[in-house]
Protein backbone atom coordinates (compact mmCIF):
# COMPACT_ATOMS: atom_id res chain seq x y z
CA UNK A 1 0.00 0.00 0.00
CA UNK A 2 2.82 2.54 0.65
CA UNK A 3 4.36 2.45 -1.85
CA UNK A 4 0.57 3.27 -4.20
CA UNK A 5 0.36 6.08 -2.05
CA UNK A 6 3.76 7.19 -2.39
CA UNK A 7 4.68 9.38 -5.79
CA UNK A 8 5.59 6.78 -8.73
CA UNK A 9 9.21 7.02 -10.40
CA UNK A 10 9.27 8.34 -13.94
CA UNK A 11 10.56 4.39 -15.04
CA UNK A 12 6.70 3.18 -13.88
CA UNK A 13 4.61 5.95 -14.56
CA UNK A 14 6.43 6.60 -18.20
CA UNK A 15 5.75 2.96 -19.07
CA UNK A 16 2.50 2.79 -17.52
CA UNK A 17 1.45 5.43 -19.95
CA UNK A 18 3.06 4.19 -23.04
CA UNK A 19 0.65 1.63 -22.61
CA UNK A 20 -2.50 3.58 -22.64
CA UNK A 21 -1.35 3.45 -26.77
CA UNK A 22 -1.96 -0.34 -27.06
CA UNK A 23 -4.67 -0.59 -24.65
CA UNK A 24 -6.82 2.22 -26.50
CA UNK A 25 -5.94 0.42 -29.96
CA UNK A 26 -7.34 -3.15 -28.60
CA UNK A 27 -10.18 -2.01 -26.55
CA UNK A 28 -11.83 -0.11 -29.63
CA UNK A 29 -9.24 0.94 -32.10
CA UNK A 30 -8.72 3.90 -30.72
CA UNK A 31 -6.36 6.71 -31.48
CA UNK A 32 -4.82 7.69 -28.07
CA UNK A 33 -5.10 11.45 -27.44
CA UNK A 34 -7.11 13.99 -25.32
CA UNK A 35 -8.03 17.40 -26.65
CA UNK A 36 -10.21 16.32 -28.89
CA UNK A 37 -12.11 15.89 -25.84
CA UNK A 38 -12.62 19.72 -25.98
CA UNK A 39 -14.04 20.09 -29.38
CA UNK A 40 -16.44 17.59 -28.50
CA UNK A 41 -17.72 19.64 -25.61
CA UNK A 42 -17.86 22.69 -28.08
CA UNK A 43 -20.52 20.24 -30.76
CA UNK A 44 -21.61 19.19 -28.09
CA UNK A 45 -23.15 22.02 -25.47
CA UNK A 46 -22.43 25.04 -27.81
CA UNK A 47 -25.09 26.20 -30.47
CA UNK A 48 -23.21 27.16 -33.02
CA UNK A 49 -23.43 26.57 -36.89
CA UNK A 50 -19.74 26.71 -37.62
CA UNK A 51 -19.15 23.57 -39.41
CA UNK A 52 -16.06 22.71 -37.26
CA UNK A 53 -18.63 21.46 -34.52
CA UNK A 54 -21.16 19.85 -36.32
CA UNK A 55 -20.07 16.80 -36.42
CA UNK A 56 -21.86 13.67 -34.73
CA UNK A 57 -19.83 13.90 -31.81
CA UNK A 58 -21.95 10.86 -30.35
CA UNK A 59 -19.60 8.68 -32.37
CA UNK A 60 -16.95 10.20 -30.29
CA UNK A 61 -18.44 9.56 -27.04
CA UNK A 62 -15.75 6.79 -25.90
CA UNK A 63 -13.16 10.00 -25.70
CA UNK A 64 -15.84 12.12 -23.63
CA UNK A 65 -15.94 8.81 -21.31
CA UNK A 66 -12.34 8.41 -20.98
CA UNK A 67 -12.27 12.27 -20.28
CA UNK A 68 -14.38 11.49 -17.32
CA UNK A 69 -12.96 8.22 -16.53
CA UNK A 70 -9.54 10.64 -15.67
CA UNK A 71 -11.95 13.19 -13.67
CA UNK A 72 -12.67 10.21 -11.24
CA UNK A 73 -8.96 8.65 -11.80
CA UNK A 74 -7.93 11.83 -10.39
CA UNK A 75 -10.36 11.23 -7.41
CA UNK A 76 -9.16 8.00 -6.47
CA UNK A 77 -5.18 9.25 -6.27
CA UNK A 78 -6.42 12.82 -5.20
CA UNK A 79 -8.10 11.58 -1.98
CA UNK A 80 -7.62 7.05 -1.36
CA UNK A 81 -4.27 7.33 -3.19
CA UNK A 82 -2.88 10.81 -1.80
CA UNK A 83 0.86 11.48 -1.42
CA UNK A 84 0.96 12.98 1.99
CA UNK A 85 3.72 14.82 1.72
CA UNK A 86 4.96 17.81 -0.45
CA UNK A 87 6.37 17.02 -4.19
CA UNK A 88 10.06 16.68 -4.05
CA UNK A 89 11.28 19.31 -6.51
CA UNK A 90 14.86 19.78 -7.14
CA UNK A 91 16.27 22.44 -4.79
CA UNK A 92 16.89 24.31 -7.88
CA UNK A 93 14.05 24.75 -8.84
CA UNK A 94 12.73 25.54 -5.54
CA UNK A 95 15.23 28.42 -5.39
CA UNK A 96 14.25 30.26 -9.09
CA UNK A 97 10.07 29.75 -7.73
CA UNK A 98 10.84 30.98 -4.76
CA UNK A 99 12.24 33.77 -6.85
CA UNK A 100 8.70 33.94 -8.76
CA UNK A 101 7.23 34.70 -5.45
CA UNK A 102 5.80 31.41 -4.54
CA UNK A 103 5.60 30.30 -1.20
CA UNK A 104 3.50 27.12 -0.83
CA UNK A 105 4.43 23.92 -2.10
CA UNK A 106 2.09 21.63 -0.54
CA UNK A 107 0.05 20.93 -2.76
CA UNK A 108 0.39 19.57 -6.34
CA UNK A 109 -0.18 23.15 -7.89
CA UNK A 110 0.94 26.85 -6.34
CA UNK A 111 -2.26 27.87 -4.29
CA UNK A 112 -0.29 30.91 -4.26
CA UNK A 113 -1.65 31.77 -7.89
CA UNK A 114 -4.11 29.14 -8.31
CA UNK A 115 -7.52 30.44 -6.60
CA UNK A 116 -10.53 32.15 -6.83
CA UNK A 117 -9.60 35.17 -5.39
CA UNK A 118 -6.45 35.39 -7.94
CA UNK A 119 -8.90 34.89 -10.22
CA UNK A 120 -10.02 38.61 -9.90
CA UNK A 121 -6.34 39.69 -9.53
CA UNK A 122 -4.53 40.34 -13.63
CA UNK A 123 -1.90 37.60 -13.20
CA UNK A 124 -4.64 35.10 -11.73
CA UNK A 125 -6.85 36.03 -14.82
CA UNK A 126 -3.87 35.99 -17.12
CA UNK A 127 -2.38 32.74 -15.96
CA UNK A 128 -5.36 30.58 -15.54
CA UNK A 129 -7.95 32.49 -18.19
CA UNK A 130 -5.86 33.37 -20.54
CA UNK A 131 -3.31 30.04 -19.95
CA UNK A 132 -6.60 27.95 -20.47
CA UNK A 133 -7.51 29.50 -23.71
CA UNK A 134 -4.13 29.38 -25.09
CA UNK A 135 -4.21 25.99 -24.92
CA UNK A 136 -7.61 25.05 -26.39
CA UNK A 137 -6.93 27.36 -28.73
CA UNK A 138 -3.10 25.83 -29.69
CA UNK A 139 -3.99 22.23 -29.25
CA UNK A 140 -6.60 22.31 -31.50
CA UNK A 141 -5.03 24.60 -34.80
CA UNK A 142 -1.50 22.42 -33.92
CA UNK A 143 -4.48 19.46 -34.44
CA UNK A 144 -3.21 17.67 -30.72
CA UNK A 145 -1.93 17.99 -27.49
CA UNK A 146 0.96 15.77 -25.26
CA UNK A 147 -1.17 12.92 -25.76
CA UNK A 148 -1.62 12.73 -29.18
CA UNK A 149 1.22 14.26 -30.56
CA UNK A 150 3.86 14.01 -28.20
CA UNK A 151 3.10 10.62 -26.96
CA UNK A 152 1.15 8.50 -29.93
CA UNK A 153 2.37 10.87 -32.71
CA UNK A 154 5.89 10.57 -31.93
CA UNK A 155 5.77 7.02 -31.28
CA UNK A 156 3.99 6.09 -34.79
CA UNK A 157 6.84 8.23 -36.02
CA UNK A 158 4.57 11.06 -37.31
CA UNK A 159 7.07 14.23 -38.62
CA UNK A 160 4.40 16.76 -38.08
CA UNK A 161 3.90 15.06 -34.59
CA UNK A 162 7.82 15.68 -33.90
CA UNK A 163 7.41 19.44 -35.42
CA UNK A 164 4.20 20.36 -33.25
CA UNK A 165 6.36 18.51 -29.82
CA UNK A 166 9.32 20.64 -30.76
CA UNK A 167 7.28 23.89 -31.05
CA UNK A 168 5.39 23.11 -27.76
CA UNK A 169 8.41 23.08 -26.22
CA UNK A 170 9.65 26.05 -27.36
CA UNK A 171 6.79 28.03 -26.78
CA UNK A 172 6.86 26.37 -23.05
CA UNK A 173 10.38 27.57 -23.04
CA UNK A 174 9.93 31.09 -24.15
CA UNK A 175 7.33 31.60 -21.67
CA UNK A 176 9.10 29.97 -18.89
CA UNK A 177 12.29 31.78 -19.55
CA UNK A 178 10.92 34.90 -20.89
CA UNK A 179 7.27 36.07 -19.81
CA UNK A 180 6.27 34.30 -16.80
CA UNK A 181 9.01 36.83 -14.59
CA UNK A 182 6.90 39.90 -15.65
CA UNK A 183 3.37 38.04 -15.28
CA UNK A 184 4.32 36.85 -11.39
CA UNK A 185 5.75 40.69 -10.82
CA UNK A 186 2.35 42.26 -11.81
CA UNK B 1 -22.00 -0.36 -22.54
CA UNK B 2 -19.20 -0.63 -25.06
CA UNK B 3 -18.17 2.48 -23.18
CA UNK B 4 -16.74 1.34 -20.09
CA UNK B 5 -13.86 0.00 -20.64
CA UNK B 6 -13.13 3.59 -21.58
CA UNK B 7 -13.99 4.58 -18.85
CA UNK B 8 -11.63 2.12 -16.42
CA UNK B 9 -8.66 2.66 -18.98
CA UNK B 10 -9.66 6.43 -18.64
CA UNK B 11 -9.70 6.01 -14.42
CA UNK B 12 -6.16 4.08 -14.92
CA UNK B 13 -4.60 7.07 -16.70
CA UNK B 14 -5.91 9.56 -14.67
CA UNK B 15 -4.35 7.98 -11.58
CA UNK B 16 -1.02 7.27 -13.44
CA UNK B 17 -0.71 11.22 -14.12
CA UNK B 18 -1.78 12.37 -10.45
CA UNK B 19 0.54 9.51 -9.25
CA UNK B 20 3.15 10.37 -11.48
CA UNK B 21 3.11 14.22 -10.61
CA UNK B 22 2.83 15.06 -14.39
CA UNK B 23 0.22 17.38 -13.64
CA UNK B 24 1.91 19.35 -11.22
CA UNK B 25 2.83 23.38 -12.25
CA UNK B 26 5.81 22.67 -10.09
CA UNK B 27 7.14 19.93 -12.41
CA UNK B 28 6.60 21.67 -15.58
CA UNK B 29 8.02 24.35 -14.08
CA UNK B 30 10.76 22.17 -13.05
CA UNK B 31 10.91 20.59 -16.40
CA UNK B 32 11.15 23.92 -18.65
CA UNK B 33 14.13 24.46 -16.27
CA UNK B 34 16.42 21.60 -17.27
CA UNK B 35 16.10 20.89 -13.65
CA UNK B 36 14.96 17.13 -13.08
CA UNK B 37 14.90 14.22 -15.58
CA UNK B 38 11.57 13.26 -14.07
CA UNK B 39 9.22 14.68 -17.00
CA UNK B 40 11.77 13.40 -19.47
CA UNK B 41 12.21 10.35 -18.29
CA UNK B 42 8.16 10.04 -18.23
CA UNK B 43 7.40 11.35 -21.55
CA UNK B 44 10.90 9.52 -22.99
CA UNK B 45 9.67 6.10 -21.75
CA UNK B 46 6.08 6.45 -22.71
CA UNK B 47 7.37 6.97 -26.37
CA UNK B 48 9.52 4.40 -26.05
CA UNK B 49 7.10 1.69 -25.08
CA UNK B 50 4.15 3.27 -27.40
CA UNK B 51 6.82 2.97 -30.27
CA UNK B 52 7.93 -0.86 -29.32
CA UNK B 53 4.06 -1.10 -29.09
CA UNK B 54 2.40 -0.41 -32.23
CA UNK B 55 5.79 -2.12 -33.97
CA UNK B 56 5.00 -5.15 -32.25
CA UNK B 57 0.48 -4.57 -33.24
CA UNK B 58 1.94 -3.93 -36.80
CA UNK B 59 4.68 -6.80 -37.22
CA UNK B 60 2.02 -9.32 -35.84
CA UNK B 61 -0.76 -7.84 -37.29
CA UNK B 62 -2.53 -7.65 -34.13
CA UNK B 63 -6.35 -7.38 -34.29
CA UNK B 64 -8.43 -5.36 -31.22
CA UNK B 65 -10.32 -7.35 -29.06
CA UNK B 66 -13.01 -7.64 -31.25
CA UNK B 67 -11.39 -9.14 -33.82
CA UNK B 68 -11.17 -6.10 -36.35
CA UNK B 69 -8.17 -4.14 -38.22
CA UNK B 70 -5.91 -1.85 -36.52
CA UNK B 71 -5.94 1.45 -38.43
CA UNK B 72 -3.97 4.48 -37.07
CA UNK B 73 -4.89 7.33 -39.37
CA UNK B 74 -1.57 9.55 -39.98
CA UNK B 75 -0.81 12.86 -39.06
CA UNK B 76 -1.32 15.61 -41.73
CA UNK B 77 1.54 18.54 -41.74
CA UNK B 78 -0.11 22.26 -41.72
CA UNK B 79 1.09 25.52 -40.58
CA UNK B 80 -1.03 25.10 -37.51
CA UNK B 81 1.71 22.15 -36.12
CA UNK B 82 3.43 25.57 -35.49
CA UNK B 83 1.65 28.34 -34.78
CA UNK B 84 -0.84 26.34 -32.78
CA UNK B 85 2.58 24.20 -30.76
CA UNK B 86 3.51 27.60 -29.98
CA UNK B 87 0.68 28.70 -28.52
CA UNK B 88 -0.17 25.45 -26.65
CA UNK B 89 3.50 25.70 -25.40
CA UNK B 90 3.08 29.00 -23.76
CA UNK B 91 -0.33 27.79 -22.39
CA UNK B 92 1.08 24.69 -20.99
CA UNK B 93 3.89 26.67 -19.16
CA UNK B 94 1.25 29.26 -17.60
CA UNK B 95 -0.67 26.83 -16.83
CA UNK B 96 1.09 23.75 -16.08
CA UNK B 97 -1.33 21.62 -17.58
CA UNK B 98 -2.17 20.44 -20.63
CA UNK B 99 -5.79 19.02 -21.62
CA UNK B 100 -5.24 15.17 -19.69
CA UNK B 101 -3.73 16.53 -16.82
CA UNK B 102 -6.57 19.19 -16.53
CA UNK B 103 -9.06 16.45 -15.55
CA UNK B 104 -7.45 14.81 -13.93
CA UNK B 105 -6.69 17.87 -11.79
CA UNK B 106 -10.20 18.85 -11.48
CA UNK B 107 -10.80 14.95 -10.10
CA UNK B 108 -7.96 15.31 -7.23
CA UNK B 109 -10.37 18.00 -5.36
CA UNK B 110 -9.06 21.31 -7.32
CA UNK B 111 -12.30 23.01 -8.48
CA UNK B 112 -10.30 25.77 -9.66
CA UNK B 113 -9.02 24.11 -12.63
CA UNK B 114 -12.32 23.94 -13.71
CA UNK B 115 -11.99 27.53 -14.86
CA UNK B 116 -9.18 26.86 -17.08
CA UNK B 117 -10.54 23.83 -18.76
CA UNK B 118 -13.59 26.08 -19.19
CA UNK B 119 -11.33 28.73 -20.88
CA UNK B 120 -9.65 25.74 -22.90
CA UNK B 121 -13.15 24.93 -24.40
CA UNK B 122 -13.71 28.40 -25.39
CA UNK B 123 -10.27 28.40 -26.76
CA UNK B 124 -11.13 25.21 -28.74
CA UNK B 125 -14.20 26.99 -30.05
CA UNK B 126 -12.41 30.19 -30.73
CA UNK B 127 -10.52 28.15 -33.49
CA UNK B 128 -12.98 26.46 -34.57
CA UNK B 129 -15.16 29.91 -35.82
CA UNK B 130 -11.76 31.78 -36.60
CA UNK B 131 -10.51 28.43 -38.55
CA UNK B 132 -10.79 29.73 -42.58
CA UNK B 133 -9.04 32.71 -41.37
CA UNK B 134 -6.09 31.24 -39.81
CA UNK B 135 -2.52 30.03 -41.75
CA UNK B 136 -2.71 26.30 -42.41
Amino acid sequence: MNILLQPWPWYVAGPLIGLMIPLLLLAGNKAFGISSTLRHICAACIPTKAPFFTYNWKAESWNLIFALGMILGGFIAGYLLKNPNPIELSESAVADMNKLGIKNYSGLIPSDIFNFHALLTLRGFILMVVGGFLIGFGTRYAGGCTSGHAIMGLSNLQFPSLIATCCFFAGGLIMTWFVLPYIMNL
Amino acid sequence: MKNLKFLLIGTLFGIILIKAEVISWFRIQEMFRFQSFHMYGIIGSAIVVGMISLLVIKKYNIKTFSGEEIKIAPKEFTKGNIFGGLMFGLGWAMTGACPGPLYALIGSGLPIVIVVLLSAVFGTYMYGVLKDKLPH
